[in-house]
């Protein structure tokens, strides 16, 4: 399992991880799920028209998921989030579905870009994933606390002079980065499962900023760990892995804090200070 | 005049009998899509609509391995993941965002495991992307009647709670206190929605199904701000860019590059978002932009 | 929990100042008996009791963060106390749903949600029964009605999203007053709205309260502006309350037990403020009953 062209896999996520819950943390901070969902499903659709003109996937992946990150932003100026999500989407798509239809050799590449496949990752796609990494990682860290500050008062940021809106495209983008990145390992559909499960347990263990972006990582790694050795071992597509773990943790984490609210419960209340 | 017309509809176009399923079969699914879409919309319930049809692809994968009808895969499976997201959704739409997320994700787990067994088991590569995809040309004629039936049923529960749904839209606290019973209403509409999508998913595909759900309802709350008229136009305008897809996809047919059409999801999408676009120019849509502004800063 | 006798009309009580008469001996509209809650482990009010009789305008008053709120959605459901009771109309609460009217603080409109002013009056009317709403003359009239009686008139057919605070508040009372409630609750209508717009929305509550005999409870963290209409004062201070005609309640030593620390009452040209003391320590020690009963030496129904 650790053997040779193994390595590569198991750097790629490490760093997918950690980005996924680094960016993650904010997805489910500004209740961007959906976004979170649709990047990567219209970045797939970029792929489908790179191998279509003979271009590396990974730029077509990136095209896209820039394109798309950037058309949510223009359109939720017009409409609701989630409707400018909704029609980026499906726009995407549909250039993806007339792509695909162009295209004939296609299949068991499409698969393992929807779902992921342990051994999709060669040793020369390490290193521009490790840049891309790096690259979202510093941009988290050096948005944290406008990002913060916009994402949960948006009133006090804009009197700070942080425009919300620019935040959000700016936000967008890291997403799109982090998307295209994470791809190749663990697949378009699952990578937002990625961004969703593990910081939203986080959030349920603790309500503390800085230590939830941590947990969140750490989850997200013993989540995409836990992934590629199951499907090492039983063959099975990685995303299931990645699915079902991300809803396990939820669990986890929603059951940890009902637990704790009851206990609190019990022990009683303060009385009312005269 | 009739030239006119031939270019435009290429021959054999009504006497095709695959169109003239797709026709009715699609031009049911869009009706009812935009119906329940405006409700959608209002809500905000597009990521759960969107989530509810992929996870229909799941229910689809996994008939298409038990070797059942696949309507039954993904309308039975659109209702138990609706069910789940109730169950596990909190007040909070942000919480609900999550659940939903999570709910998705779990379903496409599902969905890969079972293409995985599917291609391993049976060898059908084509599997993924007719699921995933899904075209127009592919239902059987069989399955029509069954498929208005459950769109029908949609539409009736959403009819019928059409003005508590509405009432607890604009404020669940005052629904509440009017004796509507806010979560049994929020419950049965996120079961009609599922029905509706999952059928949209089965028969014009995932992609559509969403863009039929929220593009013309988008579209119309530009155009009108009665809300009866504002379903009518989703409804129509739905509609309408599906059959128009669907001429335009039979068009297609010697269209280069392939000389096999292109695909009717990429029509009906693109029509969908040109509607979308037009109401948007202050000429046709009457969202009224300065006075939405200051509302917006809190007049 | 008695409910009130004969001595509907004793000293020590003055009429309000519109001149509006209190309603004969008869059941309470709406009665808060011993409600306490507690929220996230704090108790956050305790043992609030007052009534409301029919046709009274009552203001429920204190500042943000007192419990306004969180008393109103006990009183109207929405919250479960972890003691006492509350009756309407001598019943408990779920049987009257149609009978009590409700305008929340705020309620977030999409400017682009297809709905209009008058259809959100129309859905007060039928909002809670199922199926389509058919039009009907008689229907339209009554909805235009409600709306010229709030002076909503000029923009009933705008979307209710693209209305400002003042005119969206308008409607909303709309909404609550076209099913003829017989009592009224308002969270905080006159939060972010100009002076002007306030003195227009108490005086037109005031008006429909008295022509159509509805009981109000208007929750406000200003009691100035609803000196001129308000029968009774209900002041809610540190997670308790004191009931009573404004001179009763509003009073240096009363508010001063109720804060639990010594606080000035000022009258400056007919208006009242309250302010904190000079931090000379609290008045007395209050003790547990020892608070309510203070507040229930002022005169009260009791």
């Amino acid at each position: 399992m650790f053997s040779g062209f193994m390595v590569n896999t198991w750097t790629v996520a490490t760093i997918v991880a950690v980005v996924a819950g680094m960016v993650g943390f904010f997805i489910v901070l500004r209740g961007s799920s959906f976004v979170a969902d649709a990047v990567p499903q219209g970045a797939f659709a970029g792929a489908a028209g790179a191998s279509l003109i003979g271009v590396s996937t990974l730029i077509g992946l990136g095209v896209f998921a820039l394109i798309g990150a950037l058309g949510i932003g223009w359109l939720g100026r017009r409409s609701r989030h989630d409707v400018a999500t909704a029609l980026a989407l499906v726009v995407m798509l549909g250039l993806g579905a007339l792509f695909l239809s162009m295209s004939t050799e296609y299949a068991p590449e499409i698969y393992s870009l929807l779902f992921g496949e342990v051994l999709g990752v060669s040793t020369s796609e390490v290193a521009p994933v490790a840049a891309l990494g790096a690259v979202c990682v510093a941009a988290i860290i050096v948005m944290y606390r406008p990002l913060m500050l916009a994402s949960v008062m948006p009133e006090l940021g804009e009197a700070r002079g942080i425009r919300s809106h620019r935040m959000e495209m700016c936000f967008l983008v890291v997403v799109a980065l982090a998307t295209s990145m994470s791809l190749p390992v663990v697949g378009a559909l699952l990578i937002f499962s990625l961004m969703v499960g593990p910081p939203a347990a986080a959030r349920s263990f603790t309500s503390k900023p800085l230590l939830a972006m941590v947990l969140s990582v750490v989850i997200a790694l013993v989540t995409v760990w836990t992934a590629i050795a199951a499907s090492y071992t039983s063959n099975w597509p990685v995303g299931f892995f990645v699915g079902a773990l991300g809803a396990v943790s939820y669990g986890a984490g929603r059951g940890w804090a009902a637990w704790h609210r009851t206990r609190a419960v019990h022990r009683g209340a303060r009385p009312l200070a005269a | 005049m009739t030239h006119l017309l031939r270019m435009i509809v290429e021959p054999g176009f009504f006497g095709n009998g695959p169109v003239r399923v797709a026709l009715v079969a699609g031009g049911v699914v869009a009706l009812v899509s935009g119906v329940v879409g405006i409700f959608t919309v209002l809500r905000g319930q597009s990521f759960a609509g969107h989530a509810l049809a992929d996870v229909g692809a799941t229910g689809g994968s996994g008939a298409f391995l038990a070797g059942i009808n696949p309507l039954w895969g993904f309308v039975g499976i659109g209702v138990v993941a609706a069910g789940v997201m109730e169950i596990i959704g909190i007040r909070r739409p942000r919480g609900r965002d999550v659940a939903t997320g999570v709910v998705l994700g779990a379903g496409l787990g599902l969905a890969a495991l079972f293409l995985y067994w599917d291609t391993t088991f049976t060898n059908t590569t084509g599997a993924t992307i007719s699921v995933l995809f899904g075209s127009m040309f592919v239902i059987s004629g069989s399955t029509v009647p069954v498929i208005v039936a459950f769109s029908l049923l949609a539409l009736a529960v959403v009819m019928l709670l059409y003005r508590p749904l509405l009432l607890s839209s604009v404020s669940t606290d005052i629904a509440t206190v009017r004796g509507v019973p806010v979560r049994i209403t929020g419950v049965l509409y996120l079961l009609a929605m599922a029905v509706a999508v999952s059928l949209a998913a089965l028969t014009i595909g995932a992609i559509l199904s969403t863009a039929l759900l929220v593009g013309p309802a988008a579209t119309a709350m530009r155009l009108t701000s009665k809300t009866g008229l504002a379903v009518l136009w989703s409804g129509l305008i739905g509609v309408a860019a599906t059959w128009l897809g669907i001429l335009l996809a039979y068009d297609s047919f010697y269209w280069p590059p392939a000389q096999h059409g292109w695909p009717v999801s990429f029509f009906v999408v693109t029509l969908v978002f040109v509607f979308y676009l037009l109401a948007q120019l202050p000429a046709i849509g009457r969202a009224g932009g300065a006075r939405a502004r200051q509302a917006r800063t809190g007049g | 929990m008695t409910s009130l006798n004969g001595k509907a009309v004793t000293t020590g009580r003055q009429l309000a100042t519109t001149g509006q008469q209190l309603a004969g001996s008869g059941a309470d509209m709406l009665a808060v008996d011993g409600v306490s809650v507690r929220l996230a482990g704090r108790e956050v009010l305790r043992d609030i009791r007052f009534a409301i009789r029919p046709g009274e305008f009552v203001g429920l008053i204190g500042s943000n963060g007192a419990g306004k709120t969180t008393l109103l959605r006990v009183i109207l459901g929405l919250q479960q106390p972890s003691a006492g009771t509350v009756r309407i109309d001598g019943a408990d609460r779920a049987r009257h749903a149609p009978a009590i009217g409700y305008v929340p603080q705020k309620v977030l409109l999409d400017p682009d949600m297809p709905l209009r002013a008058r259809d959100l009056v129309g859905l007060g009317l039928d909002g809670h029964r199922l199926g389509i709403p058919l039009p009907s003359r008689g229907r339209r009239q009554l909805i235009d009605e409600m709306l010229r009686a709030v002076g909503a008139g000029l923009f009933g057919d705008e979307r209710v999203g693209n209305l400002s605070g003042g005119e969206q508040q308008r409607v909303l009372i709309a909404h609550a007053l076209i099913s003829r409630p017989r009592l009224l609750l308002l969270d905080e209508p006159l939060a972010n709205l100009d002076i002007r717009s306030e003195q227009e929305i108490v005086g037109l509550l005031a008006r429909i309260a008295r022509e159509q005999k509805i009981s109000v409870l208007l929750s406000a963290h200003e009691m100035n502006p609803l000196l001129p209409v308000m029968n009774r004062i209900v002041y809610l201070a540190a997670g308790r309350a004191a009931s009573g005609t404004t001179d009763e309640v509003v009073r240096t030593e009363v508010l001063s037990k109720l804060y639990g620390q010594h606080v000035d009452v000022i009258h400056v040209h007919g208006r009242i403020l309250v302010v904190a003391g000079r931090g000379d320590g609290p008045a007395e020690p209050v003790g547990e009953d020892g608070a309510h009963c203070a507040v229930q030496s002022v005169p009260d129904w009791q």
